[in-house]
């Protein structure tokens, strides 16, 4: 019984504990996170949302002052565990940013990327991954006839796009999306929106956003962080027609934040 | 009471024409400022200009761009080939460019992609002193360490000899090629490298695959700036090369580079007025033309290669 619970979560994240210096970031954070499904994380500015998504594929290590505590298990593996190699959890974990950054490169090139620095040279196989992936991220149609351009003339929804595309190009099993909307525009964060529900088929997907209107439409389950501590993690549906702590009605309802 | 802050802006500005006066004047003499650099690099590529042809009036233009003897002391038949001073420049500024390249471009992508803020703080200003040395320093240092330290492992080595003061010349251009080279790798978005890590890049692959490509502009135009002043290097040369005009690139020769021709002669071996006299100012021609080839060469790659964020 107990080991079917732990293969549905994704990530098991037990009493953790983060500092930047001497900022304590996160506070005893434990949050199983499902399978296939989409995760949202909410909450005001600076309560550690950002930190906690950069930490589930070890990012946050480049930041040189910090400091961290319990454990974080992906797949049953703990990721700063002496076996652990941060390189290839990258590639099982993709991330999405918050500002769209490809490459100064052609768009072929931008997905290619990925598959190639992990030794993948044949040019069957990457012209496959490039469609497979743009497809994926349903740009395919718009770019397919100008591969070889660089991808900085796209627009920002289509660099996004791109982006989550390069990401799946290396065929991960989670995506991280750490606000991957707040820099487009309304008609380019529905379709990421859109396509974001499609990917919950394949991927699991854990989702940093400002926007409380975006994690309820897309979200399956929703945590919501204040200064640092996880106040409530549920069923989204749940959480915003029933919030069990005063803080997170408050925020939901627009009162702060 | 006090007057308000709108009443005492409107007094102010309508007592002071004088602001106006210097809002108008300003332009003017920065302008005049900036034509100074101007006018003065217009004079001296006159000067150039005037006396070059004055020597060419005497030695053909044709012999001095196809010979290959430089003797310009031999009383009765003396021969103004330019070559051998050109592949003595060219000796010197090869092995400089084989030390600094290297050395300069490692250190580089260390300081930008590795060291830690603290280690980036130590290393920077001791590359600074290394850039400070005055060059005739690095003379004595190629004709007084080096040299004899070569010795010791090519026994035949003469003392006035192009690979010791080539490879100070090296040592004296990789601060230049250190500082500017990371200059242009700190100017990739931080944003390029998380893209690039986040898909499973290691630092090395980010650094090779990322931060190089997009700093190629910079890079490249840092090394042809050092070579540029690798050829245009004077002293080291002066004291540690020798002055043995000689065509070839074999650096365990002693030789002579164009700049330390015009040294030798500008030393007071030449009368006023005379061939030799003339000839430094055609020398010096080429010397100019040559750093301005480099320097077209530069903004060529950097406008080829720019990788616009």
């Amino acid at each position: 019984m107990e080991t079917k619970e732990l293969t549905k979560s994704v990530y098991s994240v037990t009493d953790f504990n983060l500092w930047y210096g001497q900022t304590h970031a996160l506070k005893n954070i434990s949050l199983d996170i499902p399978h296939k499904q989409v995760t949202a994380i909410i909450g005001p500015s600076g309560c550690g949302k950002s930190t906690f998504i950069k930490t589930l594929n070890r990012m946050v290590e480049l930041v040189p002052s910090v400091r961290m505590e319990g454990s974080i298990k992906y797949q049953d593996r703990d990721i700063f565990g002496a076996g652990s190699n941060v390189e290839s959890l990258r590639t099982e974990v993709g991330m999405v940013f918050q500002k769209p950054n490809p490459f100064p490169k052609s768009i072929y090139d931008n997905i290619a990327y990925g598959p190639r620095i992990h030794g993948v040279k044949d040019k069957t196989i990457l012209n496959e991954v490039v469609e497979k992936s743009l497809k994926g991220a349903a740009l395919w149609e718009e770019v397919k006839d100008r591969l070889n351009e660089n991808a900085f003339g796209l627009s920002g929804g289509q660099q996004q796009r791109l982006c989550i595309a390069r990401a799946l190009a290396v065929e991960p099993d989670v995506i991280l999306m750490d606000e991957p909307t707040s820099a487009l525009d309304p008609l380019s964060t529905a379709k990421v929106e859109d396509l974001i529900q499609e990917l919950k088929q394949n991927y699991s997907i854990i989702i940093v956003t400002h926007n409380m209107q975006q994690a309820a439409r897309i979200s399956d389950k929703t945590a919501f962080f204040l200064n640092g501590e996880v106040i409530e993690f549920d069923a989204t549906e749940k959480m915003y027609s029933n919030p069990q702590d005063k803080r997170t009605d408050d925020y939901i309802s627009g009162k702060f934040g | 009471m006090q007057p308000s802050i709108r009443d005492l802006i409107k007094k102010n500005k309508s007592k002071s024409s004088s602001v106006n006066i210097t809002e108008r004047v300003m332009p003017i003499i920065l302008l005049l400022m900036a034509s100074f650099s101007i006018l003065v690099t217009i004079a001296i590529v006159f000067t150039l200009l005037r006396e070059t042809i004055m020597f060419f009036t005497v030695v053909p233009i044709w012999d001095f761009l196809t010979g290959t003897e430089w003797f310009p002391f031999f009383g009765n038949d003396p021969s103004y080939g330019i070559w051998p001073l050109v592949s003595g420049t060219f000796t010197i500024a090869a092995i400089a460019m084989i030390v600094a390249v290297p050395l300069g471009l490692s250190s580089a992508i260390y300081l930008s992609e590795y060291a830690s803020e603290k280690k980036r703080k130590i290393i920077k200003p001791i590359l600074e002193v290394l850039a400070g040395v005055p060059t005739v320093v690095y003379g004595l240092f190629a004709l007084t360490f080096v040299t004899p330290l070569l010795q010791v492992f090519i026994p035949s080595l003469p003392i006035f000899n192009a690979l010791s003061p080539g490879i100070v010349v090296g040592i004296m251009i990789i601060p230049q090629v250190t500082s500017l080279s990371q200059e242009a790798m700190n100017a990739v978005p931080q944003a390029m490298r998380d893209g690039a890590l986040a898909l499973g890049a290691t630092r090395l692959e980010v650094a090779l695959k990322i931060v190089i490509p997009g700093s190629f502009s910079g890079i490249v135009s840092s090394l042809v700036l050092a070579l540029s002043r690798a050829i245009g290097e004077t002293m080291i040369v002066a004291t540690a090369a020798g002055s043995t005009p000689r065509l070839g690139f074999n650096p365990t020769e002693s030789i002579q580079t164009m700049t330390a021709y015009i040294v030798q002669v500008s030393m007071g071996d030449a009368t006023f007025g005379s061939t030799i006299y003339y000839s430094i100012y055609a020398v010096g021609m080429m010397l100019f033309l040559f750093t301005l080839l480099m320097n077209i060469i530069a903004s060529y790659f950097a406008r080829k290669y720019r990788e616009v964020y």
